[in-house]
């Protein structure tokens, strides 16, 4: 896997420098680069449906890691951890502000109809903390907050997400073809993979918290941007778009 | 849970504006703190909220997610939020995290008070 990104725009105190618009600058192989570059960063106020915080921790046991460990780890081995099958096309530096990463995936769509293309921008990092913020049509909007410090009984690593799904599409989705149980393996299995690192079986403790009720109905159109619906269309034209090529350079040839 | 690094005082300028003065550093452990003394400028009648970061020292993306949490319980009950003091790293952060196109922000709490009476 190669890096997402060259030169970061960083910014100081391990915040990233906003950016108009998700720029991504080298794809890896393999990697499908559709529905990130161009995007604006989309977070939680910017989303449809309910606003949901949704907190996945689990306890290392005292003298296993210090949290500036876990995450160092945790930051360099992201991808590893990552849902197996489903692809988080990460820097090989680890994750520092101002990267892009793209994700491919299959986990995200319910029944895993078709892959789907999307990315996150990591907006902050220090040694104990780093977030990672979606691009517009991703399937929430909204922001993942990855954090460990010392806690009565160890050290507490966890994942907070503060999102809302991102269109009405997606909304359907979280709460009729088990979006919400998706998202909870996710960073289940992520957990536990960090966990795994350490050779622990850490019981992941999982708290979900309505923020808001509120639908933004305002924010309906975000579904011209959804990453699924593109993702699919791109999934049907492209075998075409291949043949076509193939087809013109056969005659140059 | 580490302790907070972070102090608050409620001020009531109006009838029905306040000002909270935040000090120090604002992250996932200063959830009760700025819980608190939202609560207590809402209990004494309080419209509208200023938070005043004139003496903010530090702020994640844990912060800003308190922020964001704040935000959603001011606009459930018709409140308003606004800003006041911001350096201009954190009105970049304020930018990159789009918390600028939900919460007023203001160069001074004079600016704040006076867009809260307009």
């Amino acid at each position: 896997m190669a890096d997402g990104t060259q030169q970061p725009p960083q910014t100081s105190n391990g915040w990233a420098q906003p950016v108009p618009k998700v720029k991504v600058s080298h794809v890896p192989e393999g990697a499908v680069n559709l529905n990130v570059d161009g995007r604006q960063l989309s977070g939680p106020l910017q989303g449809f449906g309910p606003m949901w915080q949704k907190t996945y921790s689990i306890v290392l046991p005292p003298g296993t890691a210090t949290p500036e460990e876990a995450i160092r780890v945790w930051k360099e081995n992201f991808t590893d951890f990552w849902l197996p099958g489903d692809h988080f096309y990460g820097p090989l530096s680890g994750l520092n502000p101002g990267d892009v990463a793209l994700i491919n995936s299959k986990e995200s769509v319910p029944g895993g109809l078709l892959k789907l293309s999307t990315g996150v921008m990591v907006v902050y990092a220090d040694d104990t903390s780093f977030t990672l913020m979606t691009t517009q049509g991703h399937p929430f909007s909204g922001w993942v907050t990855f954090s460990s410090y010392e806690a009565e009984g160890g050290t507490r690593v966890q994942a907070q997400v503060l999102m809302r799904a991102n269109d009405p599409m997606w909304e359907f989705g979280m709460r009729f073809l088990g979006g919400h149980r998706t998202e909870d393996r996710i960073w289940q299995h992520t957990l536990s993979s960090v966990a795994a690192h350490f050779g622990v079986a850490a019981p992941i403790s999982t708290e979900i918290v309505c923020v808001d009720k509120k639908i933004q109905w305002g924010r309906a159109g975000n579904i011209w941007q959804n990453a699924g619906i593109r993702s699919g269309m791109y999934m049907t034209v492209s075998p075409f778009l291949r043949f076509r090529s193939a087809v013109r350079g056969s005659r140059r040839a | 849970m580490p302790q907070p690094q972070l102090a608050t005082n409620v001020r009531k300028v109006t009838d029905d504006i306040a000002v909270l003065d935040i000090e120090g550093e604002l992250t996932a452990f200063a959830d009760k703190t700025l819980t608190d003394a939202y609560t207590l400028a809402t209990d004494d009648g309080a419209r509208v909220i200023i938070l005043n970061f004139d003496n903010l020292q530090y702020m994640n993306s844990s912060g800003i997610g308190l922020l964001v949490t704040l935000l959603v319980r001011v606009n459930r009950t018709k409140q308003r939020l606004l800003t006041c003091g911001l350096s201009d790293h954190y009105k970049t952060i304020f930018e990159l995290t789009r918390l600028n196109e939900a919460i007023g922000t203001y160069e001074t709490e004079a600016d704040a008070i006076q867009a809260a009476q307009s």
